[in-house]
């Protein structure tokens, strides 16, 4: 494992008792990019604004290149933050924004003109220098954003909620361009967001928040393989989640005996059964469900099922042979899908 | 004044500090340090000292002279006519006004900017010069008398509608200015709810707007309740405010315990007028949605909105601008720039210098005061900026506006009084009448800044910070583009208030260096063809000196995000 760039250790924030931050501790090596995913109200921006120095901890310190950064302003962190709302400086134009970091650090005006050009460059809007940041559409602010916060080459970028406001087409766009990017520059990034989809296409690690605590941490696969908890598989989307007894290859659920993989932790345990692994068959074998809703989503058709006595399941079906809603149907579980939590 | 303004929210999460709030309100101390010794000492002291005279007997205060005072019928009189004709002027103002804002706020139409610009001319101008404007059209050989043998300047009527004349653009810009950025969709929500067009205005907009015509009602009332000038120059023998009888008890009669009773019942009723203010500002605190004024003005449409504009337009005409033309048509009288040409000869009677000299003076004057208010105002404004103001800040913020409603009159005398001795002896020095001046003009400073102030984004300064600018750098590169030109906003204003003070100022200037106002007044006093054609030759004078600052200001605020 390379050094760590960043480090927070312990890091507690309390806004009137109550704990936003709790005792946080997290790593992010050099060239690393990790998101925080969590949802909103979760701590993540607060985790932000505590390594960019704006935010005071109340317990606990935040490390830069091992250096404790208790007592240093925000000016003196070299981190860079993109805001969530962008926050471009509306008084002066696109070039006036890029080149506020490099003045700050004393760059000559041919340096700051350069790096102005060679930014703009970068995120593809070499012609807007002159532009006035009120006539940017929300990708274009969100481009000279960017360059603004990487202008005065940080060691460290941190994105909050980088693609939030922006439709979703341009966001799938946008999100692999800076994927990209990041790899190309090596830029160590530390970005927060709520949509899983972003923080799993843009980042080498992924931490899930919870109430200012970090519940998971990991690659993007492994989070999303096997999540950590109840929590962090309602969070990631999946709704198939129940307690159980697990013995052997068996879990006792509400939905009935349920096949698990081999080697799963056994006792008193949580499950979840993926969309995929809940097969539809005919309504005289297995648990019988009567079809409650069907979704279309593209590439299959997501059915809400309700058994009775039991809690309801979505089952994931090709889109030709999906039932219809009042269909009264029989559902078998793949062990494959089936993960044993915890 | 557009103090109707409600507070803009700002959508995004606000960032909580928690932490740090110990050293942010040690500097808030800090900054109102200056504009709190300011006021002690140039505002609080003089009254005080000039209320403590008044009522000083053998061995304390006897506050019993405030019971005899107020059992005179002729006090008791002044104290009710002041109070009807604040109502009665206010109502009026309303009433004329109101479509006006409309209008204003609604309709586009050619020429609309100059028009505003027109509208808010009698707003800076001096008491003085619209005394003597309304004088010149319906007073003694004015254009009415001339024309139908009517004269008004011994009625009511003399009054009140120059008290319309001067308060119009109060109610169109406060008003005007917050129905200009209400976003129409709430009415056509309520209309494809079923509301019919005037439902739709009665049950949405009329209850958005509520709030700001009653500050601007409470406003009018203000600046009426307190008018002098006015109501010095049109109310002859039988019309007296409280503070032209003030002015009339020190000045004339010499019965300083009367004026000092007079005194207190001014700041009594001001400190309520203000409380009532207060609270509706508090109430306006809801979060409307505010759009972009340039949007929401449409071409008249139908004859019921072309009349309105009409006669907008009539009102305007009639009672805005001819006044001012009359002004103008006397100055130039028969003999042509021959009352102009007099102004600039020695003169040995109410001057010892020529009358022309006052225009110097009175720029002096305006320039220091101008400086001393935006110096006082901004500290002020910067400490009043959080938000999570306490109690202490709030009753800060009622503090600064107390100059508006405390007699003039009182202050300046009360400087003569209290200023006079070691080591504050001011009294022969010429930064008096600037400081003075400066009091009047620091609540508009406050006005115009603080709003564009608390509108600034602190993550602005938080994104400047992580680009590597320390907090002073920050504060330069973010909070003073956009305060600057607030600033200098404000500075206009001083400067046109400052150059039209005349309650405090016709104490304390002395007679070889009267301000334009003073010189006015006095020429006014004083019988004579020559002596009323140079009033109002300086009059003009005066008009176009705070014209040509309101051109300026109104160049400068292409935003009108200040609240006046």
């Amino acid at each position: 494992m390379p050094p760590s760039l960043l480090g927070l250790e312990g890091a507690t924030v309390r806004f009137g008792g109550r704990a936003v931050l709790d005792t946080v501790d997290l790593e992010v090596a050099e060239h690393e990019v990790v998101c925080v995913l969590g949802p909103s109200g979760s701590g993540k921006s607060t985790l932000l604004r505590a390594v960019a120095g704006l935010q005071p901890l109340d317990a606990g310190r935040v490390t830069l290149d091992g250096r404790d950064q208790s007592g240093v302003p925000a000016h003196r962190r070299g981190v860079g933050l993109m805001f969530q709302d962008h926050q471009l400086f509306p008084q002066r134009d696109v070039a006036g924004n890029v080149a506020f970091g490099p003045r700050m650090h004393g760059a000559s005006r041919d340096e700051q003109r350069e790096r102005v050009a060679e930014l703009l460059d970068l995120v593809g809007l070499p012609d807007a220098a002159r532009r006035s940041v009120a006539a940017l559409s929300g990708g274009e602010q969100q481009r000279v954003a960017l360059a603004r916060a990487l202008a005065p080459s940080p060691r460290l970028l941190m994105l909050d909620e980088p693609l939030g406001q922006l439709d979703r087409s341009l966001r799938e766009r946008l999100v692999v361009e800076l994927r990209e990017l990041f790899g190309r520059l090596g830029t160590t990034v530390l970005a927060v967001t709520h949509d899983q989809g972003e923080a799993f296409a843009l980042a080498d690690r992924v931490v899930v928040m919870r109430d200012g605590r970090i519940a998971q941490s990991g690659t993007p696969l492994d989070v999303w393989q096997r999540p950590a908890d109840a929590f962090v598989a309602r969070f990631l989307g999946f709704d198939n989640v129940a307690e159980a007894t697990v013995a052997g290859q068996a879990a006792n659920t509400p939905w009935g005996k349920l096949p698990v993989p081999d080697g799963a932790p056994q006792g008193t345990r949580t499950v979840l059964v993926r969309p995929t692994g809940v097969r539809l068959a005919p309504a005289d074998t297995g648990l019988r469900c009567t079809v409650t809703a069907r979704t279309f989503r593209g590439t299959h058709v997501a059915v809400r099922l309700q058994p009775k006595d039991a809690p309801r399941l979505e089952a994931a079906c090709a889109l030709r042979t999906a039932p219809e809603v009042g269909d009264a149907v029989g559902v078998e579980f793949d062990a494959a899908e089936i993960v044993v939590l915890g | 004044m557009d103090l109707a303004r409600p507070e803009v929210r700002h959508r995004g999460k606000q960032p909580r500090t928690r932490a740090g709030t110990g050293r942010g309100s040690a500097a808030r101390l800090g900054l109102m340090a200056v504009p709190v010794a300011f006021f002690a000492v140039f505002f609080a002291y003089p009254v005080a000292a000039i209320v403590a005279r008044g009522l000083d007997a053998e061995g304390g205060l006897q506050f019993g002279r405030i019971a005899d005072v107020l059992a005179q019928s002729d006090v008791r009189h002044v104290l009710w006519f002041t109070t009807w004709q604040a109502l009665a002027s206010t109502a009026l103002t309303l009433l004329v006004a109101l479509p006006g804002a409309y209008v204003f706020a609604r309709l586009d139409f050619p020429g609309k900017q100059a028009l505003r610009a027109v509208v808010t001319v009698p707003f800076v101008l001096p008491t003085v010069v619209v005394g003597t404007a309304f004088l010149a059209l319906v007073g003694r050989g004015g254009l009415l008398d001339e024309l139908w043998g009517v004269r008004l300047d011994t009625t009511v009527w003399a009054i009140l509608l120059a008290h319309v004349f001067f308060n119009y653009a109060v109610v169109v810009r406060t008003v005007g200015g917050l129905w200009s950025q209400l976003d129409p969709r709430q009415e056509e929500a309520a209309r494809m709810l079923g509301a019919s067009p005037l439902r739709a205005w009665r049950q949405v907009t009329l209850p958005a707007l509520a709030p700001a015509v009653a500050a601007a009602a409470l406003m009018v009332f203000l600046f009426t309740f307190t008018s002098f000038g006015v109501v010095q120059i049109l109310g002859g023998p039988t019309f007296s405010t409280l503070e032209v009888e003030i002015y009339r008890q020190t000045s004339q009669v010499f019965d300083l315990s009367t004026a000092a009773v007079l005194t207190l019942v001014q700041f009594a009723a001001v400190a309520v007028v203000l409380a009532v203010h207060a609270w509706t500002v508090r109430r306006r605190e809801t979060a409307l949605t505010l759009v972009d004024a340039a949007t929401t003005a449409r071409r008249p449409r139908g004859r019921g909105q072309w009349a309105l504009l009409a006669g907008v337009l009539g009102v305007v005409a009639a009672l805005l601008v001819l006044p001012l033309a009359v002004l103008v048509q006397r100055s130039l009288g028969a003999s042509g720039f021959g009352y102009y040409r007099a102004l600039t000869r020695e003169d040995g009677g109410a001057f010892l210098v020529p009358p022309v000299e006052a225009i110097g003076n009175s720029l002096q004057y305006a320039v220091a005061a101008t400086a001393v208010a935006v110096v006082i105002g901004a500290l002020a404004a910067a400490a009043l900026t959080r938000r999570d103001a306490g109690r202490l800040v709030r009753g800060f913020d009622a503090l600064l506006m107390l100059p508006l409603g405390v007699s003039a009159v009182t202050v300046g005398f009360g400087f003569l009084i209290a200023l006079d001795e070691p080591p504050l002896d001011l009294r022969s020095s010429w930064i008096l009448v600037p400081l003075a001046q400066a009091l009047v003009g620091v609540p508009f400073v406050v006005r115009t800044v603080l709003p564009v102030l608390r509108s600034v984004d602190g993550r602005l300064r938080e994104a400047a910070a992580v680009l590597g600018a320390s907090p002073w750098r920050a504060w330069r590169e973010v909070d003073l583009p956009m305060v600057r030109r607030a600033l200098l906003v404000a500075a206009g204003f001083a400067f046109a208030v400052s150059l039209g003070e005349f309650g405090a100022t016709v104490f304390i200037a002395r007679p070889d260096n009267p301000t334009l106002p003073v010189a006015v007044a006095r020429l006014l006093g004083r019988p004579g063809d020559m002596n009323y054609g140079q009033a109002m030759a300086l009059s003009t004078i005066l008009m176009l000196v705070c014209a040509v600052a309101l051109v300026v200001l109104e160049r400068l605020r292409t935003d009108r995000s200040g609240e006046f």
